[in-house]
This record gives structure tokens, sequence and C-alpha cells, in this order.
């Protein structure tokens, strides 16, 4: 299945054509495997999701019949790769609605994505003194880069605060601002507690001051309707990995008079116009930022993942993953002193949990001889865990392929660590 | 334990143990019994500069020379690692340097938890035996100083 353009745009706006779970399930081959002579309940999704298998196939077709480089190639393999390639543009570009397809920037991850609106555009708009506020709910990759930045800059990162929900604070945030307030850098959905932020609120605010806004939206691109003119935000960065698509390949997407403004990332081949021995000139959007031969392969084989989702569609994707979590609470609910950690009103699938005495080490270990992979940690959200003051949590995070019979595993699992742990 | 057995032996003693458990359970509920028992480490002990410090649990380690004999001493904040730290503290403490540092350590292969010292793990017991082997090195070269 290999969908056009004209139908991916149908599909989207018919919400996709529904879902049968067994069917879905059929077209993940790493689920159906052992793990310690138990069958696999993987629950790890939101560290990176699994593929199914048309991307698989994608990735195996692309070496096997059209592998070439891309876009200064005059033969045949290269203008069919070259071709393949920019399909996927076209497909993100329906995916999140952006207005042009020259928008969409690929890069290896959100982490990179980020990385390179605080080099280009962050080190353009940051001066001593200036403010980047970040939420008390980053990852490390939305936290770090503006930290980086504020070193070298002289510049200071405020952070809006969470409640104990694990909401952001909106009337603290709008406390933040200050005429040197120039960056705001704040994610779709929490990793480590699932918590839908109100991007479309905390967009308008910022662009009340005149200040630009990053979404990492890594966690939200599976779960979620991504419409970036709607939201109005100026840079929205994911990965594909984390979306049933291949690892190493993510995209940035920025509104075009910015990314036109900002100065390449990195240099090399691909995004030079024209290079003499005195200087040279950058190439057109979005080319300016994808030095060097690309990943290829997995850019192709994202397109794939993207269709995948759109012919099911995200409202009934959405739906069976809100009754998973709400089956998952009500199972952990009976679990006597687990606590979940994040309960905000707006949550994507995440089930964060803490047992007080028990190590969220020895919980994954355990769960991991019983066939379920969770993630256990600090989630690189270390900030966090010191709000929440805890070391770590363990998490479930689930996706479209995930049952309830899976969530009856990871129960009894729960309840046979206790036992072996009090 | 008989403090006269060789690294080796202790090796084999534990390896024996764990023979008699077949199931993945029964091994680490073994391992849980373990941590639970280690003395909880002296206070005074667990510095910044005795942490090993994993991306999940951490580890403190604290060594001594009495004679020509090293002790060590550990702890850890996640149970299993505990047990598992105790088992390594058993092997290696109450020899000398130069024994510690010659000796092979392959009972966690025999007994199925070798994948818990693999660097990847993120526990800081890879680290920990590390640090260990360092002890019994700096501990050598005072003695032959």
């Amino acid at each position: 299945m290999s969908l056009t353009q004209q139908e991916l745009i149908n599909l989207k706006k018919k919400g996709g054509t529904g879902f049968d779970i067994q069917v879905i399930r059929k077209d993940f081959p790493i689920l159906h495997q052992q793990v310690n002579n138990k069958p696999l309940v993987y629950l790890d999704n939101a560290a990176t999701t699994q593929k199914p298998q048309a991307v698989i196939d994608s990735l195996v077709a692309y070496y096997s019949n059209i592998n070439a480089n891309i876009h200064r190639g005059i033969h045949t393999l290269a203008e069919k790769a070259t071709s393949a390639y920019e399909v996927t543009r076209e497909a993100v570009k329906i995916f999140i609605n952006s207005r042009y397809t020259e928008e969409i920037i690929f890069t290896r991850g959100t982490t990179e994505s980020i990385n390179l609106v605080a080099a280009t555009f962050g080190k353009q708009v940051i001066g001593k003194g200036d403010e980047i506020i970040v939420s008390a709910i980053e990852h490390h990759s939305n936290m770090v880069p503006w930290q980086m930045l504020a070193q070298e800059k002289g510049a200071v990162v405020k952070v809006i605060p969470v409640n104990d929900e694990g909401e952001l604070l909106i009337e603290e945030y709008k406390k933040l601002f200050t005429p040197k307030t120039k960056i705001v850098a704040v994610n779709h959905v929490s990793n480590t507690l699932g918590t839908i932020n109100p991007l479309k609120e905390i967009i308008a605010i910022a662009h009340e001051h005149s200040v630009k806004v990053i979404a990492d939206g890594a966690q939200a691109t599976s779960h979620l309707d991504i419409d970036v003119q709607d939201l109005d935000v100026d840079f929205y960065a994911f990965s594909a990995h984390k979306m049933y698509g291949p690892t190493g390949i993510g995209v940035l997407y920025g509104k075009k008079e910015l990314l036109e403004s900002m100065p390449p990332y990195q240099g090399g081949g691909e995004m030079i116009k024209e290079v003499t021995y005195e200087g040279c000139s950058y190439n057109e959007l979005p080319y300016k930022f994808e030095a060097g031969t690309p990943n290829i392969a997995d850019t192709i084989a994202f397109k794939a993942a993207i269709d995948y989702i759109t012919y099911i569609g995200k409202p009934a994707i959405r739906a069976h993953e809100q009754e998973l979590y709400n089956y998952t609470v009500e199972k952990l609910s009976s679990i006597k002193n687990l606590k979940i950690i994040g309960t905000a009103k707006e949550k994507v699938s995440v089930a964060s949990f803490i047992i007080p005495g028990i190590h969220h080490q020895d919980i994954g270990i355990l769960l991991d001889q019983e066939g379920i992979a969770v993630r256990t940690g600090h989630h690189c959200t270390q900030p966090l865990m010191s709000r929440f003051n805890i070391a770590g949590t363990t998490r479930a995070s689930f996706a479209l392929y995930n049952t309830k019979e899976e969530v009856d595993r990871l129960e009894e699992g729960i309840k046979k660590v206790i036992k072996m742990l009090g | 334990m008989n403090s006269t057995s060789t690294i080796k032996n202790i090796q084999e003693e534990i390896i024996e143990e764990f023979n008699f458990l077949e199931e993945w359970d029964e091994k680490y509920a073994y391992i849980i019994e373990l941590g639970k028992k280690l003395p909880p480490l002296d206070e005074k002990y667990k510095t910044e500069q005795n942490k090993i410090k994993g991306c999940q649990s951490q580890v403190w380690l604290h060594s001594e020379l009495n004679g020509d004999i090293v002790n060590y001493y550990a702890d850890s904040d996640a149970l299993i690692v505990k047990g598992l730290v105790s088992l390594l503290v058993r092997v290696l403490s109450g020899h000398k340097p130069s024994e510690i540092l010659q000796e092979d350590l392959y009972f966690l292969d025999k007994i199925g938890m070798k994948q818990h010292l693999s660097p990847t793990r993120s526990n800081g017991l890879a680290a920990m035996v590390k640090q260990m082997k360092m002890y019994a090195l700096a501990f050598s070269s005072k003695l032959n100083s």
C-alpha cells in the first residue's frame, strides 16, 4: 500500500478507515515473539514504537531496487530515489498541514531539529541578558540545547512551573514574559507524564509578546492530529521512529519566512548553490538545511509509516489508546500503594507510576523476566523528577497495537514483582 | 564463608547454590534476599567519592586494606543490584590485591546474571567491578612500594 497525495488528503479528511486490533497486530512482526519464554508485551512505545511490515518492506525495497544518491545524479536510479525521497516530504506536509513543502526539513530526529533551531535561529536572536522560556516537563533534548545557548550568550533560561497533576501553570507562564524574552521552547506532549499541553494557547500568548515558539512534538505525532497552521507554531520538531517509522529520521517544520532568514546549520554538499575558493552561496529551502547525503532509505520508508497512520486514522487510534489508558488506570489503581505520576486532564496513553519502597529498576528487571517491556528511570527529565521529589518512575506507554490482555499481564506482573520485593 | 577460600572456590560455591534454583523467579528471589541481608554501608562511607553513579541505580563502594588483605563494603539503592553487589563482595573481599587482579570473574555468567554486568545496563555494576579492581591495583602498588 502506497497512498497518493490525493488519497492521503482524502483519508485524513475522512479520519481514516478505522480499527481492527487483530489485523493491526498482524502488521507488526516483532510483536509475535517470546521474551524470556513469555509472549512479549511491549509497553515502551514512548521510547520508540515498533514498525509495521509496510515500513520494513519499504526499507528492503529501497536497497533492493532503487538505492542511489539523490538530487545530483541524472541516471534512472538517482531519479527514482530522489522522487521517492521528495514524496515523503509531500506526505509530511499533508500529515502536519504545513502551507509549503519547503517548510519541511529532514533531520536525524527531534533532538537534531531542536539543536538546529538553537544553533541558527537561537544564535541570531539571543543576546546577552536575553531570556528563553522552557517548561518544567521538558525532555533534556528541549532543555539542554537552550541551556548551552544561554551559557554561550550569557542569556537566562526561565521555567514554566507545573502543578502536582503534571499540568503547566499558564497564569505563571504569562508572568515570565519580559521585553528580554526571545524564545519559548515547550513540548506538545510530555514523554514522562503524558500531559498534553495547551500548545495553541501557549503559542498565542508568546505571539502577543512577539516571541517565537519551538514545539517538541516527539510524543504527539503518533497520537494527536497535528496542524501547524492552526497551531500557528513557528517551529515543530518530531521523529519518525516514535510514529511507527524508522530510526534516524526526523522533521523540523519551520515557517518559511523564518527558515529563509536563518543561516545554514551545517556546511557541505546539497546545501550550497555555488562554491568558489573565495566563498559560497546557499541553496534554497529546504536544501539549505540538509547538508550532505541524507538518510535516504529511512526517509523513504517514513512515508509508509505516514500512510499507515493515515489509513487507520488518528481518531480511531486515539480512541483505542484512550480506552487502554483508562483500563490501565483502573487496573493499577487496585494495586496497594501504587501511585500514578501525571494525572493531567488532557493526556495521551502514558502511565508513569511509583511504588514507595520499591526501586523502579527492580520493577523493570523483574517485569522484563515476565516478558514485559517498560521504561524505568528519569526518562531524560531529571529536573521534573526533582520537582516531584522522586528518583524515577516505571512507565508503561501504549501504542495502537496494544491490548487489554497486555494490560492484564502488566497488572499481574506488577503484583508478582511487589510480592517478590516486598 | 571460609576465609581461606580462593576467589575461584567462592565462585564455584555460588554457581553450585544457583544450580538448585531452576526458575527465574527463584534465582531473583535469592538475589533479592541477599540484597536484603547485606549489612547497610555505614553512612560515613556513603560519600560522593564512593558513589558509582549509574543512570538508574547507584552503588557505593568502600574498600580497606587490612594487612595484605582487601576488604570491600558496598551498598545500592536498588534491591536486585544490591544482591548482585553482595555476591561481588563475597567473591572479591578478603583476598590479596594480586589475587583480585588476576582472577577472572565468571560466576555471573554461569548463574545467568551476566546481562546485569553489561556496561549498557546503566546500573553501575560494571563500573563497580572496575572500581574494585582499581582499588586492588592501588593497594597492590602500596604493598610493593
